[in-house]
């Protein structure tokens, strides 16, 4: 492991701060990706890190860099940006996907019986 | 500072690698092939944002443009995925 290099105080609270509310709120979103019974609920869950978990580790990383940088970061808007437009229309095609696979309207189908 | 930096990054780390330990679980186990797709898509959403904290850690900006890769692969493959889970095939 190599050293972190040394950054003001309040960047630094700023990012370790982000850093662990992203990952804590992914965490929480891929539990409920292991808990859940049955696809559509399961569907839900991981959109707490592509969204919360995304928007709050690459602030840090644009804070982090911008503080080690004299001048602002902003790359990382990319990264937010792509997430953020993709996740929705991945989800979309997948439960259009199960809902087929299901054979739509069949009530057994949606509470996620085989 | 760089204390408390370098101990949250630790942190941040072993939580992202339990959330991945998390949708590796429910891709192995998945009872129908849609569930491992989205244990797939919340695999690599994870691992680029464990990229992204391996970047703070060392201070560089590649690891932030294999993050944004990362992203637009996983993107496609997924789309492909769940479009040969709709069709079949996957190109018509």
């Amino acid at each position: 492991m190599n050293e972190v290099m040394d950054v003001p105080a309040l960047p630094a609270i700023l990012t370790a701060t982000l850093l662990i509310g992203g990952a804590a709120v992914t965490l929480i979103g891929s539990f409920g990706l292991l808990c859940f019974r049955g696809f559509y609920q399961r569907v839900h869950a991981p959109t707490l890190g592509t969204t919360l978990g995304t928007i709050f580790i690459t602030t840090a990383s644009m804070i982090y860099f911008s503080a080690l940088g004299t001048r602002p970061v902003l790359h990382e808007l990319l990264v937010i940006v792509f997430v953020t437009t993709t996740t929705p229309i991945t989800l979309m095609v997948l439960v259009r996907a199960a809902l087929f696979r299901d054979g739509a309207g069949s009530e057994r189908g949606l509470r996620g019986e085989k | 500072m760089s204390t408390i930096l370098a101990w949250s990054i630790t942190m941040a780390q072993i939580l992202l690698g339990l959330a991945m330990a998390c949708a590796t679980f429910r891709m192995i186990w998945g009872p129908r092939a849609q569930d491992r797709v989205v244990g797939f898509d919340s695999l690599y959403v994870n691992a680029m944002l464990l990229l992204l904290t391996f970047g703070i850690r060392s201070g560089s900006t590649l690891y932030f443009e294999s993050a944004l890769i990362v992203a637009l692969l996983g993107f496609v493959s997924t789309v492909a995925l769940a479009k040969f889970l709709l069709r079949g095939e996957v190109i018509e």
